[in-house]
């Protein structure tokens, strides 16, 4: 009972977190002027009218970085449970930690030399 | 069922107990305490937001021999509410070509996805919002909802420094969140346990701090930066996008974006005074847990205004700086300090030094420990910083003999005419 109580908690939390920014945002939208106009709503850059759209592909190096995060925070997480557990394992599951470092460490250093890291 | 005792300070650690010796339905009962919590957990933030907002403006005022607001309230510490009724006021623009509802939701997410993370933060050994046995893990998991805010609102702004400002953020936060992460598994590692109230528990002896110093700075780096504080401040270079991702917010929803980062940093300076500086351990916390608000959040405005001085006084670096300093010295000082922490525990264990029981509480009995784990840490200081050195030290060498190469070129092609 307790635990779910925990669990319950944080349900109530996502629940109604939104209402926090939400109410002073609604509150604006009644209090606030609206008098809108085309000009006024028109892309913002400096003045100068924007040139063709803006939803197009991006640079592929973006994409690199989000690959080798992706590698490491999935790699990461399956290290917490070992860390937690650590004090009382034994050597050979120092050793498998170990090993599963070096495999992550493996995967930067190949990252690292195929010039990913290199912001260009 | 015993009697309770239902006066005004005990009522508050058993409200749903309380309620149901009223006469309330125990699952409703139950359901209000949890719903009166949440409020009061969330408030906490909202209500120092107020006072931060004038804290960051008064110290880096300091730092810039200005005096900062002192017009409203005493110090002008009222500042912040002139503030929030100007920005309410404020029309509220939605560009044509935005894709409106996700461009709403944007600031929505920035702001609740902060106030989220208070969940689990320990403020006494009596009050904590939820103590789930994962929390360190929940912690992580909700601060990576901020990226998505960063690429929600630059995508739906429809405008091309928003979405620049975006790629960059997100490149940013995406990988300070490895050295963040790498650098919390160490405390966890000492601790054996993921739970924030266990966390604290464990700092009873000695704080974590100076059992992993490495770690320690290392999470307030990457703090630094996932808050987007300088010298990590690209989210919002002025001089090169404009804004950044937020350009195309005006009004409140500007407001949300702002309110959110500020609280993020503060919440951050909690998170950094619960895992490393012993939250709120402190003489006399157990007999009158209320102190232990006092402790935590004096630790906290150490760490907060450290990090306050520290964005007035640095520049910002470049965003291939920013890149390199990440991939190539904090992530693999990160994997090298969590196989150097699981030397030392292996260490530890085999010396037979590590406290046990009730001894675990106790200083004296934590020094072997900490003295194996402090020198160890310091090694790896001395050498990372050793090597970087020599590093930086050829690098400069390779660079002037460049330049002197084409001194000379331009010399003899000069005198060639």
């Amino acid at each position: 009972m307790a635990v779910l109580n925990e669990w319950a908690f944080i349900g109530v939390f996502f629940a109604i977190a939104w209402v926090f920014p939400f109410a002073p945002i609604l509150l604006a939208r009644l209090v606030a002027p609206r008098k809108p106009n085309p000009i006024k709503q028109s892309t913002y850059e400096c003045g100068v009218e924007t040139v063709g759209d803006t939803w197009v592909q991006f640079k592929v190096q973006y994409y690199i970085y989000g690959l080798i995060f992706l590698v490491f925070d999935v790699e990461m997480i399956f290290l917490f449970p070992w860390a937690v557990a650590y004090r009382e394992l034994d050597f050979f599951a120092f050793a498998a930690g170990f090993l599963f470092i070096f495999l992550l460490a493996d995967a930067l250093i190949y990252a690292w030399r195929k010039d990913a890291l290199e912001w260009v | 069922m015993p009697e309770l005792e239902c006066a005004f300070p005990q009522v508050v650690n058993n409200l749903a107990p309380c309620l149901a010796q009223g006469g309330l339905n125990a699952d409703l009962a139950n359901f209000i305490s949890i719903l009166l919590g949440v409020v009061l957990v969330a408030a906490l933030p909202l209500a120092t937001l107020l006072i931060l907002l004038v804290v960051e403006r008064k110290v880096a005022a300091r730092v810039q021999d200005r005096i900062g607001p002192n017009r409203v309230g005493p110090y002008g510490l009222l500042q912040s509410i002139p503030d929030a009724l100007k920005m309410m006021t404020k029309e509220d623009i939605t560009p044509a070509g935005a894709d409106v509802f996700i461009y709403n939701l944007a600031p929505i997410i920035a702001f609740a996805s902060v106030v989220l993370l208070w969940a689990v933060i320990p403020f006494t050994p009596l009050h904590i919002g939820a103590d789930l046995s994962i929390g360190a893990l929940y912690l992580i998991a909700v601060a990576s909802i901020g990226t998505v805010k960063i690429m929600v609102a630059g995508w739906s702004s429809n405008n091309k420094y928003a979405l620049l400002g975006a790629f960059r953020t997100i490149a940013q936060l995406l990988s300070y969140e490895v050295p963040l992460v790498l650098a919390l598994l160490i405390p966890v590692m000492i601790a054996g346990t993921m739970s924030m109230q266990g966390l604290v528990e464990a700092q009873r002896g000695m704080w974590f701090f100076f059992m992993a110093p490495v770690a320690a700075i290392m999470f307030f780096i990457a703090n630094q930066a996932e808050t987007g504080r300088a010298p990590f401040d690209l989210l919002e270079a002025e001089s090169e996008i404009i804004a950044g991702y937020n350009i195309e917010y005006s009004g409140f929803k500007w407001g949300m974006f702002m309110a959110g980062e500020f609280m993020h940093a503060f919440t951050a300076s909690v998170i950094f005074a619960v895992i490393f500086l012993g939250g709120w351990i402190g003489p006399g916390a157990d007999q009158l847990p209320i102190l232990g608000f006092v402790y935590l959040g004096a630790k906290t405005v150490v760490v907060y205004i450290f990090g306050l001085v520290l964005r007035a006084t640095v520049p910002r670096v470049r965003i291939d700086q920013l890149m390199s300093f990440n991939w190539k010295f904090l992530v693999p000082l990160a994997i090298i300090n969590v196989l150097v922490t699981a030397l030392l525990l292996q260490v530890v264990n085999w010396l037979g030094i590590a406290p046990q029981g009730d001894a675990a509480s106790d200083l004296i009995a934590n020094l072997p420990q900490t003295v194996v784990l402090l020198l160890g840490n310091l090694a790896v200081m001395g050498t990372v910083s050793t090597l970087v050195r020599n590093m930086g030290r050829q690098q400069r060498l390779a660079d002037e003999a460049v330049e002197a190469d084409t001194e000379v070129e331009e010399l003899a092609h000069a005198a060639a005419h």
